[in-house]
């Protein structure tokens, strides 16, 4: 083993834009930064070459905490088995359209 | 805030968004006026979610059946979501959620006034589901283009989930109306007792509404509430006449030269006075969630001390 000590890796950051105003922040993809405010400006390098977006956010990447897929099956075992959620589980009579 | 120095640029870029149709985002500036009409309408929404609960959850463990039940509880368990969504987004208007509940147990925010009436028998379940949840949706669906993005989007969230409320009800009065006499009369009473509160839920006429005005002007509110109020009526008449239920109305009468149901004077007496906390249940709605909200006060507090070692 080197003694030599690595050097510190750049964080990674998330990156998600607003296409247009009044729409949600989607997750576009991930860089790396070395601080929030340069992620801001990459990220309007790497993703937004085009005016794609109205607004960036960026999240260093180890604050974002996940599901796991490969509990996927228990964890939302819960909500497989309610049919009753949907509109469509309830019968409405053939001459009302506005249910 | 921004110094006011900068306002008269701020308030032509926020009227021009508005008027573009273009969505006020939380970090865009925003008069004063504009920020707090929305933490009072968002929040009484968020309330109204939550309060909403009680007449349902009194049921829940008397409801007919398991299938009932399992419906009940997954409704109910969608109106405290709802409310979830909506103390979100009106958080992003730099009001926390602590504030948000002490307004309401200080009885310094409102809910729906809807709220305030019992569910005095299982039909009143079918009749809140198909009337209330109606009302609600019908108001909720113009919300969608509200201005503010958070309120709106937390408003597209809510149209598509409630889907499945009204119609549950409804079959709930359907299958009631369907049953023995004694179940239909049941159904009956139950739409006697729900459908002028429900009428009451789109607020005052018009011309005496007290937030309608600048509300409208800045998109907050997209129609107003008579016109809300005429098209849950226009499409009610059928869904009751369907089921061979009699809306408790001998006013209500089609008009072919407007298009719509004319319907008879709504009670504004009584509408003011459950209002203004004298419904049948105001205080006992009240005192159920400061109740509530203290009781769970051990489980912050373990939280707080579980979060507190971890650091």
């Amino acid at each position: 083993m080197s003694e030599t000590p690595q050097p510190a890796l750049t964080p990674l950051f998330e990156v998600f834009v607003r296409s247009r105003r009044g729409l949600d922040h989607i997750h576009v993809g991930s860089l790396h930064a070395h601080d929030p405010e340069q992620a801001l400006a990459y990220a309007r390098d790497t993703y937004l070459r085009r005016g794609e977006g109205a607004s960036i956010w960026v999240v260093e990447s180890q604050h974002i905490t996940a599901s796991q897929e490969s509990d996927a099956a228990s964890f939302y075992d819960p909500m497989d088995d309610k049919p009753y959620r949907h509109a469509t589980y309830y019968t409405v009579p053939e001459d009302i359209d506005t249910l | 805030m921004q110094q006011s120095q900068s306002q008269p640029i701020d308030r032509e870029q926020f009227e021009a968004k508005i008027q573009a149709e273009e969505k006020i985002e939380p970090k865009d500036w925003m008069p004063e006026s504009y920020r707090k009409n929305l933490i009072r309408q968002m929040s009484q929404h968020a309330h109204s979610e939550i309060i909403g609960m009680q007449p349902e959850g009194n049921w829940l463990t008397r409801a007919p059946t398991l299938k009932r039940k399992c419906v009940l509880l997954a409704k109910i368990q969608d109106e405290a979501g709802h409310g979830l969504y909506l103390y979100s987004a009106a958080e992003t208007l730099g009001i926390t959620r602590e504030e948000m509940i002490d307004a309401l147990h200080a009885g310094q925010a409102k809910y729906a006034s809807i709220f305030n009436y019992p569910a005095s028998s299982w039909a009143d379940i079918g009749a809140i589901g198909w009337l209330v949840d109606g009302a609600a949706i019908v108001n909720q669906i113009s919300l969608q283009r509200t201005s503010y993005g958070p309120y709106a989007r937390a408003m597209v969230r809510i149209c598509k989930e409630e889907s499945f409320h009204q119609r549950q009800g409804y079959e709930i009065m359907q299958t009631l109306a369907a049953g023995s006499k004694a179940q239909r009369e049941m159904a009956q009473q139950a739409l006697d007792r729900w459908w002028w509160p429900a009428l009451m839920m789109f607020g005052p006429h018009d011309g005496e509404s007290a937030h309608s005005a600048q509300s409208m002007l800045w998109k907050i509110k997209r129609r107003s509430n008579d016109e809300l109020r005429q098209q849950f009526v226009d499409q009610t008449v059928a869904q009751a006449q369907s089921i061979e239920l009699r809306i408790p109305d001998d006013d209500l009468q089609w008009n072919a030269d407007t298009g719509h149901y004319d319907f008879g004077a709504i009670d504004w007496d009584e509408f003011n006075r459950v209002i203004s906390g004298n419904g049948p249940c105001n205080r006992a709605r009240l005192a159920h969630h400061v109740n509530a909200h203290h009781e769970g006060e051990w489980v912050r507090e373990a939280m707080r001390a579980y979060a507190e070692r971890q650091s």
